[in-house]
């Protein structure tokens, strides 16, 4: 894996979201608590909308345009939707986002 | 002639039987005093009041206009210190000596104060009046201050509840061993005290006072017999009563513990009837209204000559704590002739007892879940063998097999005189008789036949027994609850967060027993508009608990862009502001929409440009629409009488001045307004949320409109000569929804389930729209702001990517 540093966990306001460009698109880091985080896929594969706008609830996020949610464990969604979710990690208060994951050839 | 009448004591038993009596007709000049400076309250609902969950106008039942209605003389304020029975007068405070032909007493009781070393101190009260309840919470309103409560009985805990909830640091201290050991034997009383004890409130049972401690003549704290010292502010006494008798006696009456009276209320002397707590009636003393209602009912008989007779029938209890849940009834102690049978949960906190004796239910206690409270209680008044059901007699009524499962068809086998109603002893045929005669909601059946119009805990019953007379025409407003994560309803959780002062969603989450760690999407916005309406000073407003468009002050697009709508006032816009959303138009790429709203829609704009959007709006002096928001919308408005031949008043004016005060505030649903200058009505507002339609005598305020999902017109709810008046209105009737609705009610569908004379009633009280206005105010201090300004300021790198990683990629 290849961590990339996108931002401290601060830079998200607890149970709030904000985007990454990537090369795959836009990635949602998702900051469930005081101490947790994830990403996953910005796009709702029901009609696109960007999740990252979304309520946080628990380890789950509810799209913002029609109410599908998504566990931000493992993408799974209600009705057999499902995002992909990419490897991130917390290192004293900083947000590393695995780059090979999200289509980056080598660590920066 | 008119027969002359006094009443002396305008409590809970003479409001009751001047109500009968009116019915009945006849001809009396009636003069009714009081002691209390005020008509006739609901008193057993002082508690909710201390612990805020209603106003006191709210408890009113019989108040000096309704006195005045009838025609009767009201001297309230006033004591009546004799009573000459030989010239049949009485005498009032000040000296005048009024003639009666008939005399009713209903004084009531008196509080009784321990004579402990200190009681005359000031800050020693009881628990029993209006006065003695703003006394406590005045208390809550100084930080830090605290209270002991001696006595652990009803009144005591209601009181103690009260207080706890107000804020105030709280201690019972209770002679005996275990809490209202009068209705509760050991298990129930061990579950309450711990519930209380979880909340904060500080319990000392076994424990006897000593004295009661001061300084400068003011209370500073209760000293107990162990030489432990309590501090506090307030002591409040709530150790029984005593009844009101001296003046009975003084007149020669014949008294014993109280005022003798026959079964038809006559006292020793056949002018004079009583009622109520100051009464004995063979040997038996009244502290509940349940009995004392019935009294009412033959006391004016007897006044107008009808046979009548007061029978003696069980009551049963239930505490007025809100979470609290348990109900007492008969008699549970143990006796060797007599069997047990209890049911506990403790992992639910739940507790049921029932004694019975020779195959009958003597007595029931049960805590924590009550709901089959008025099913033993009716087999125990009517003496039903039990034998069959013993087995499965503790599990209730659901569990007894056949059609009883379904809770309508055990209402439906009612029998016609089963009880309904305890405190008003409402039976059943009579409410099936008012609904019969076209009482088809619960408010028509509470005006017509007074069930579950005091304190409320048989409403569901009530309902039930619409159901099963109406059929399919009444459905029973459902106990939904919020969402998955709570078992309350949304009413419920209102009215929790204000009476346990829980004033963050964490603390919602934790006192209220949320399923999971933080709610969800559908829970979590209505929790947190319910905390910042109500406490809008400590409450900090959560972005992240607000859908997309009021997180972000924007409506998301299909597409996830953004439409941005600045405010144009009434309607109103100069070429400058037109100016300046062409501009953005352009730099940014909108296209533009004139809304349904009187207002320009700029379409499409990109999340990472919308800061910068609003700067250049503000810049031009405009500010957000709100055009995303449960809150104020628009106000439209017509040109009215500046520029229309037909105008009457200056309705842009008025919707301007109206936006001006109402806009950023936050409301259950949104809310728009609309002012036309006459009733040609071009501003459509008899089918706004809130509509003023301008005659030449004033303003016409409509409310409860609708066009969107539903179209409804207006209903009218009060004509206001000025415009400072209208607006004093408007702006209570906003407060009076933000504070009680059901999030995503539009006021629509909020008035039609409290009623729009419920609605009327409120807001045609000066003092209450005062307050309305003040804490309206209070909360616009804080949210009468632009959004846009302060995200442009605080938060605009939340509308900017964390981090952008594909430029490295294509290296
Ligand atoms: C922009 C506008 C349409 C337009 O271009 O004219 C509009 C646009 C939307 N309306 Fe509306 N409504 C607009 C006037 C109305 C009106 C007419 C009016 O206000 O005079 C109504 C009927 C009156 C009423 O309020 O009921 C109206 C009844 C609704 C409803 C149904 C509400 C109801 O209780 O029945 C919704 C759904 C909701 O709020 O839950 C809705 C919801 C919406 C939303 C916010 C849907 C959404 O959640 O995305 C639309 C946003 C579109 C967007 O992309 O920005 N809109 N909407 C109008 C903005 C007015 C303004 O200046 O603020
Ligand atoms: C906080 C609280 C909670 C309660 N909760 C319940 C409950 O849940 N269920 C229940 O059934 N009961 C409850 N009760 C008891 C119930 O309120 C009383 O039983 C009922 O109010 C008694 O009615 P009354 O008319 O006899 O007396 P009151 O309602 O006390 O009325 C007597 C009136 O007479 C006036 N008066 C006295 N002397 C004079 C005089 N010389 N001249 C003029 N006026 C005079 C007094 O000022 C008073 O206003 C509660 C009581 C309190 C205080
Ligand atoms: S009527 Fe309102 S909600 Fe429906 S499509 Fe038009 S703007 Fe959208
Ligand atoms: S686009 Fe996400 S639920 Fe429809």
């Amino acid at each position: 894996m290849s961590w990339i540093d996108i931002g401290h966990l601060n830079d998200i306001p607890v149970r709030g979201s904000r985007v990454v460009k990537t090369p795959v698109g836009c990635v949602a880091i998702v900051r469930s608590s005081e101490t947790e985080a994830y990403a996953i896929g910005n796009t709702c594969p029901h009609k696109q909308g960007p999740l990252s706008e979304g309520i946080v609830h628990g380890k789950k996020i509810t799209c913002p345009l029609h109410n599908a949610v998504f566990s931000l464990e493992t993408g799974e969604g209600t009705d057999g939707h499902q995002i992909p979710t990419f490897p991130l990690k917390i290192e004293g208060g900083r947000l590393l986002l695995d780059g090979a994951s999200v289509g980056k050839r080598s660590a920066a | 002639m008119a027969q002359k009448l006094i009443v002396i004591g305008a409590g809970m038993a003479s409001g009751r039987m001047l109500e009968h009596l009116f019915e009945q007709g006849g001809d009396w000049d009636v003069t009714l005093f009081n002691a209390e400076p005020r008509g006739t309250y609901n008193r057993i609902m002082l508690s909710p009041v201390l612990s805020g969950e209603k106003t006191y106008e709210q408890i009113e039942t019989h108040n000096a206009q309704w006195y005045d209605d009838q025609g009767v003389t009201t001297r309230f304020g006033e004591k009546v210190v004799a009573i000459d029975r030989a010239a049949k007068t009485v005498t009032a405070e000040n000296g005048d000596v009024l003639p009666y032909d008939k005399l009713v007493i209903a004084t009531g009781s008196n509080p009784f104060i321990i004579p402990l070393p200190g009681h005359d101190l000031e800050g020693v009260i009881a628990y029993r009046d209006l006065e003695d309840t703003y006394r406590m919470m005045e208390l809550g309103k100084t930080e830090g201050s605290s209270a002991v409560v001696i006595g652990g009985g009803l009144l005591g805990l209601e009181a103690a509840a009260g207080l706890h909830a107000q804020g105030v640091d709280t201690t019972v201290v209770h002679i005996m061993g275990h809490l209202m050991e009068r209705q509760l034997d050991e298990s129930a009383g061990y579950l309450l005290r711990k519930e209380l004890v979880g909340r904060g409130i500080k319990v000392l049972c076994a424990t006897n006072s000593k004295q009661i401690l001061g300084e400068n003549g003011k209370v500073t704290g209760l000293e107990l017999d162990n030489g432990t010292v309590l501090p506090c502010d307030l002591l409040v006494m709530a150790v029984g009563i005593r009844p009101n008798v001296a003046l009975a006696k003084e007149a020669g009456l014949a008294t014993g513990r109280a005022i003798h009276v026959d079964a038809t209320m006559q006292t020793s002397d056949p002018d004079i009837l009583a009622l109520g707590e100051c009464v004995e009636l063979d040997g038996m003393l009244f502290g509940l209204v349940a009995p004392i209602y019935d009294q009412a009912k033959v006391a004016a008989k007897t006044l107008v000559g009808e046979a009548a007779g007061y029978v003696h029938r069980d009551v049963s209890t239930k505490l007025k704590v809100t979470g609290c849940d348990l109900f007492s009834a008969g008699d549970f102690a143990e006796g060797e002739d007599r069997e047990d049978i209890v049911f506990r949960d403790p992992a639910r906190g739940v507790y049921k007892r029932i004694v019975l004796k020779d195959n009958k239910i003597l007595g029931a206690v049960m805590y924590g879940d009550t709901a089959d409270g008025n099913w033993f209680f009716g087999m125990m008044k009517d003496g039903t063998d039990v034998s069959d059901i013993r087995d499965t007699l503790i599990f209730g009524p659901a569990f007894q097999g056949g059609a009883s499962g379904d809770p309508l068809a055990a209402v439906a086998a009612l029998p016609d005189d089963a009880e309904i109603c305890g405190c008003n002893g409402i039976c059943k045929s009579t409410i099936v008789n008012a609904v019969k005669n076209g009482a088809h909601t619960l408010a028509d059946v509470r005006a017509t036949t007074k069930a579950s119009a005091s304190c409320g805990t048989c409403t569901g019953l009530v309902e039930q027994v619409m159901a099963v007379t109406l059929g399919d025409d009444f459905v029973i407003p459902a106990a939904q609850s919020i969402c998955g994560c709570s078992d309350h309803t949304h009413e419920d959780i209102r009215r929790l967060i204000k009476a346990k002062a829980l004033k963050s969603e964490a603390a919602v989450w934790q006192e209220l027993g949320w399923k999971t760690a933080n709610g969800c999407h559908v829970c979590r916005p209505a929790v947190n508009y319910y905390l910042l309406a109500d406490w809008p000073l400590e409450y900090q407003d959560n972005l992240q608990s607000r859908f997309v468009n009021e997180r972000r002050h924007a409506n998301i697009q299909k597409d996830g862009t953004y439409s941005v709508v600045p405010r144009m006032w009434g309607g109103m816009t100069t070429p400058d502001e037109l100016r300046a959303i062409a501009d953005a138009s352009e730099k940014y790429g909108a296209k533009l929409h004139v809304t349904g709203g009187q207002r320009i829609d700029l379409l499409g704009v990109k999340k990472e440009d919308l800061t910068a959007i609003w700067d250049d709006l503000n810049a031009a002096g405009m500010v957000s629409g709100h055009a995303y928001s449960k809150g104020l919308r628009t106000v439209k408005t017509c040109v009215g009488k500046e520029f229309c031949r037909f105008g009457t008043q200056d309705s842009s004016g008025l919707g301007i001045q109206l936006e001006k005060k109402l806009w950023g505030s936050w409301t259950p649903h949104k809310v728009k307004l609309g002012v036309s200058g006459c009733p040609r009505n071009c501003a459509e507002a008899t089918c706004k949320d809130i509509g003023v339609v301008c005659v030449d005598s004033g303003y016409q305020i409509g409310v409860a409109g609708a066009a969107g999902m539903d179209v409804k017109e207006t209903e009218r709810l009060i004509d206001a000569k000025t415009e400072a008046e209208a607006i004093e209105w408007i702006a209570a009737f906003m407060q009076l929804y933000r504070e009680n609705a059901k999030y995503l009610d539009r006021p629509y569908k909020w008035v039609a389930k409290v009623g729009l004379d419920w609605v009327k009633d409120t807001l045609s009280n000066a003092e209450e729209r005062a307050a309305l206005n003040e804490r309206f105010e209070i909360s616009q201090s804080v949210y009468r702001k632009d959004p846009w300004a302060d995200h442009v300021k605080n938060h605009s790198e939340q509308y900017q990517p964390l981090a952008d990683i594909t430029l490295e990629a294509a290296e």
